[in-house]
């Protein structure tokens, strides 16, 4: 018997006896107050990611203009900014490794824990949000949900091949606790809230 | 009501004045107490080993002893809950059923069977630490322990707090279990010693003068390691201070 | 050195990074306050001595352990950390037990349904493009994966953590195929340089001091040997590994969930290390416990909520992620293992331990871990999950772990799937005896123990007119040849008399019916 075969056997052989239905999940009231933009920023901080709320009529980008203005090499999947690394061009994600920041819009945040989800779709290329120095997130406020449970109704996670929750920049404490940013992944994560399609292009 | 008093065999040869205050506490009620005078163990250090057909006779012996009586009553958590979850290892017949069901803790049977108000003799002015047992609190519900999101009460602490004059200091991991284990005391001593060690550290950086407990085998433990790193702490079992013990 | 006083002790928490608002972070894989280590240094205690089969000394090693005061210290205190920090998140949800309770009952229903749901999961992962293969065990799963390393001329494999394939022994397999394994998160990757397992199934470095690591680097990656800086010492990993990555021919993940309804792996991680492997190299591979199942997307709801807070107080790992289909011109094999689970599943006792998602929380809780190291229990699972899951692999080797318990609870009540733990630490032991896989030494002493305690009068001349015996030893240890009591404690004192003596001098003079 093949090992698929002989497990499949086992199992139906050994499983707990009885009826063990499914249960069903109640919809949980949500941990955070009405004001979501506030919750979501407040989370997000608190998972060492940083939150940036543009001033109508100014430079959505003034709280990366300084990362920006350093950067060598940008990696835009926005229409709001152009980089100068086009994630269209890109054969493979090696390529990437140069990256100093990549600017990418989320799917949806999540008020309670601060998360941004991404899926290939808006990446382009997945890696970019890994092998990029620093990642500039534009979240538009209308699309923050309220808990990790409404997240996961979304049709996102069953119709993408890669999803991809981000609470933060990539963290480590593997050594004695001390908590560093940038173990594998980017160094930081900046959100902007920006509403879908208001903004004009900015260059980089 | 026949009360059949259990006094758990550390009781009976190490802190035989906690057998003596359970007795005279329960007669301060109206009582009708006795202690069947061929009792021996509950089993607990055969079965906690996993040698539950070496604990069959004794727990046998036990519910011989005790099937008599309305309420069966120790100063023990840890005794009673191995009476009530772990007297498994003989038939379980209507009556060895019936004897798990009514043994209680001293403090649970004070608590919720008795229901008592006040213990007017009981004056205790000195700064406590309480030790929970974790059989007393985790096994047969103490009280809540800190793992879980669920209302607060302690039984315990409920009846110390009819004490006059006591005050209770709090450690700061409150029910870290303090490594006595039963038979892991003397199978892992080194890690059983340090667990003992940093509990009499956590309750004097708290402030307590005394640790008092529901448990005499958990202050055995406790004060052999306080002795040792010379940590000047005293112990002494609940039943002593709500018999008016006042030192 | 960095960031040290004039006595040698550091200043930790001024080491770790901040948030926006300059605050400290709640959050993250371990303690916001960092324990110091003091110089000198002190060497590191190295875990248990494995010799074949034979049974495992966990407490040997536990007190050489405890020899290290340093590092024990640190060890506790971080772990505290955490717990105290799970107990924050836990608190700060008001439904947290309901949850503890779905999450056990979809396991249960998951579990009791296991066969439909992993023909569902792999038909999905088919219909994604995704190569499905199943592992008996783990040399099985081990063969299959090397098969598929060779079928596309892979030279090396960069992986993230995985407890799977530690329990497969993956790492020790590949050694000997001339294909090069790269861990990628910090903790694995310290402890794969210094060739030494996990120790915790989430901190895997958690009993090294920053100092240990500093000697690790210097040996393996030509670090600074007098720079323990921990922001220089993951920095200089970064540097290293990332061309590593960038030049990898294979990625691999383990599975903190694998989704039935979509035929997706989930992995929750916080370094991104997962993620580059998974999007880097053009091979991707997943290896997943059956035991990963869960039906639906929308229980992730459930289980996302309690992982990390559980783990490590934090409402969510910095990553979690979905991996469904391959990329496009890319390759996703996933690797089913059941390596004893199906035969643990038939275990009335013991089946309920398949609901772990690992944690850690209750290594974190256990006291007798903090005090021990993981690397003391000598197998890939430690603390008490380990002492219920270990034995099902080798019931001779860990038949001693189930007794490297004080079995005080803690654990069960800290499980987000709510196993019994503790129980069935007491249940493996009444198993172990009864198969007469504990110490003849330890079942004798049980079984004359039983003899005299079921005899009032055997008992009664045993302990003496004049309770002699317990002048000398506790009760219990009066059965114990060893006389271990009195090596850390002092012995109780002795008491002039019994109360049975008492009583029957006191009472039964006037009820002699008594």
């Amino acid at each position: 018997m093949s090992a698929r075969e002989d497990t499949l056997a086992r199992i139906a052989q050994n499983r707990p006896k009885g009826d063990h239905a499914l249960p069903v999940v109640p919809n949980f009231a949500p941990l955070v107050g009405d004001d979501l933009e506030a919750e979501f920023g407040e989370r997000l901080k608190r998972m060492g990611g940083r939150i940036a709320v543009p001033v109508p009529g100014e430079d959505p980008f003034a709280a990366v203009r300084e990362r920006l203005d350093g950067a060598a090499v940008i990696a835009s999947a926005v229409p709001e900014i152009s980089g100068n690394r086009d994630l269209a061009q890109v054969a493979r994600p090696q390529d990437l490794a140069d990256v100093d920041v990549a600017i990418v819009r989320a799917v949806f945040g999540v008020a309670e824990t601060g998360s941004v989800l991404f899926t290939q779709r808006e990446l382009q290329v997945n890696a970019v949000a890994y092998l990029a120095q620093h990642l500039v997130v534009l979240l538009d406020p209308a699309d923050i949900l309220v808990n990790i449970q409404a997240a996961y109704r979304r049709a996102d996670f069953a119709q993408a091949a890669y999803a991809v929750l981000h609470t933060g920049p990539s963290a480590t404490a593997d050594i004695e606790g001390v908590l560093i940013h940038g173990a594998q992944g980017v160094r930081s994560l900046t959100v902007i809230l920006c509403p879908r399609g208001t903004t004009e292009n900015a260059t980089a | 009501m026949r009360i059949g008093l259990f006094v758990p065999c550390y009781v009976d040869a190490f802190e035989p004045e906690v057998g003596i205050a359970t007795l005279e506490l329960l007669e301060r009620f109206g009582l009708d107490v006795h202690y069947p005078y061929d009792q021996t163990c509950c089993g607990q250090p055969m079965t906690n080993t996993g040698c539950h057909a070496e604990a069959a006779a004794t727990e046998a012996l036990f519910v011989k002893n005790f099937a008599p009586f309305d309420y069966i009553v120790a100063p023990s958590g840890s005794c009673v809950h191995q009476v009530r979850e772990h007297l498994t290892a003989i038939p379980q017949t209507d009556e060895v059923k019936a004897v798990r069901a009514k043994t209680y803790e001293l403090v649970e049977f004070l608590h919720d069977v008795l229901q008592v108000a006040e213990f007017p003799w009981a004056e205790f002015p000195h700064k406590v630490g309480y030790h929970n047992n974790c059989n007393a609190l985790r096994g047969i519900h103490h009280g809540r322990p800190s793992e879980l999101n669920a209302p607060y009460y302690s039984k315990p602490l409920d009846l110390l707090a009819k004490v006059k004059g006591i005050e209770i200091v709090t450690a700061s991991r409150p029910d870290e279990c303090c490594g006595f284990g039963g038979t892991f005391s003397v199978f892992e001593p080194a890690v059983s010693a340090k667990m003992g060690y940093d509990k009499v550290a956590d309750h004097s950086q708290a402030g307590a003068e005394y640790v008092v407990s529901a448990d005499s085998s958990c202050m055995m433990h406790q004060k052999g390691c306080a002795a040792r790193i010379g940590v000047p702490l005293k112990f002494i079992h609940i039943a002593r201070i709500l018999n008016g013990a006042t030192a | 050195m960095t960031n040290a006083d004039q006595s040698g002790l550091r200043e930790p928490a001024a080491e770790s990074d901040r948030g926006q608002d300059g605050r400290p972070l709640q959050h993250a894989e371990a303690a916001t306050q960092p324990v110091a280590v003091k110089a000198p240094r002190e060497a590191q205690p190295r875990g248990a001595k494995i010799r074949g089969d034979r049974p495992i000394d966990q407490a040997e090693a536990a007190e050489r352990f405890l020899a290290a005061p340093l590092h024990q210290k640190a060890h506790d205190a971080r772990l505290w950390d955490l717990r105290s920090k799970r107990d924050t998140a836990a608190f700060g949800i008001p439904e947290w037990e309901e949850l503890r309770e779905l999450a056990s009952q979809i396991k249960t229903h998951t579990l009791a349904n296991l066969d439909r749901y992993l023909l569902e999961f792999e038909a999905n992962a088919k219909a994604n493009g995704v190569h499905v293969h199943w592992a008996a065990d783990g040399a099985d799963h081990n063969r299959i994966v090397h098969g598929i390393l060779k079928d596309h001329g892979a030279k090396t494999l960069i992986k993230s953590k995985s407890m799977l394939t530690e329990e497969c022994g993956f790492r020790h397999y590949m050694a000997g195929t001339g294909i090069e394994v790269i861990e990628t998160d910090l903790g694995e990757r310290i402890q794969q340089l210094d060739n030494e397992e996990p120790s915790h199934v989430v901190v895997p470095a958690v009993h090294k001091t920053r100092l240990d690591v500093a000697e690790v680097f210097a040996k393996t990656m030509g670090t600074d040997p007098e720079n323990d800086d921990v922001h220089y010492l993951a920095e200089s990993q970064r540097m290293h590994t990332r061309p590593l990555i960038l030049n990898a021919d294979a990625g691999m993940t383990g599975c903190n969930f694998a989704i039935a309804e979509t035929g997706t792996v989930v992995t929750c991680t916080n370094e991104g290390n997962a993620d580059l492997s998974g999007n880097v190299p053009k091979l991707q591979i997943h290896s997943i416990g059956i035991e990963k199942l869960i039906p639906k997307i929308e229980h992730l709801g459930v289980f996302i909520r309690l992982l990390s807070r559980s783990a490590l107080g934090s409402p969510i790992t910095q990553y979690t992620s979905h991996f469904r289909a391959p990329r496009d011109g890319t390759e996703m094999h996933m690797v089913l293992v059941d390596n004893g689970r199906s035969e643990r599943l038939g275990m009335e006792e013991f089946w309920t331990s398949l609901k772990c998602i690992r944690c850690g929380a209750c290594m974190n809780t256990c006291p007798v871990y903090r005090r021990s190291g993981g690397l003391s229990y000598g197998a890939t699972y430690s603390g008490p999950i380990g002492l219920i899951i270990d034995p099902t692999f080798n019931k001779r080797k860990y038949s001693t772990l189930p007794f490297s318990s004080t079995m005080n609870g803690s654990c069960t009540n800290v499980c987000p799937v709510k196993i019994n733990i503790h129980e069935q630490i007491f249940a493996w032991r009444k198993v172990l005896a009864e198969e007469h896989q504990i110490p003849l030494l330890k079942q004798g002493m049980m079984k004359a123990a039983g003899q005299v305690l079921s005899r009032p009068a055997t008992y009664r001349a045993a302990i003496g007119a004049a309770d002699s015996a317990l002048k000398v030893l506790p009760r219990f240890a009066v059965y114990n040849p060893l006389n271990t009591w009195g090596k850390g404690r002092e012995m109780p004192d002795s008491p002039r008399q019994t109360f049975h003596s008492w009583y029957k001098q006191n009472r039964m003079k006037k009820d002699g019916a008594r």
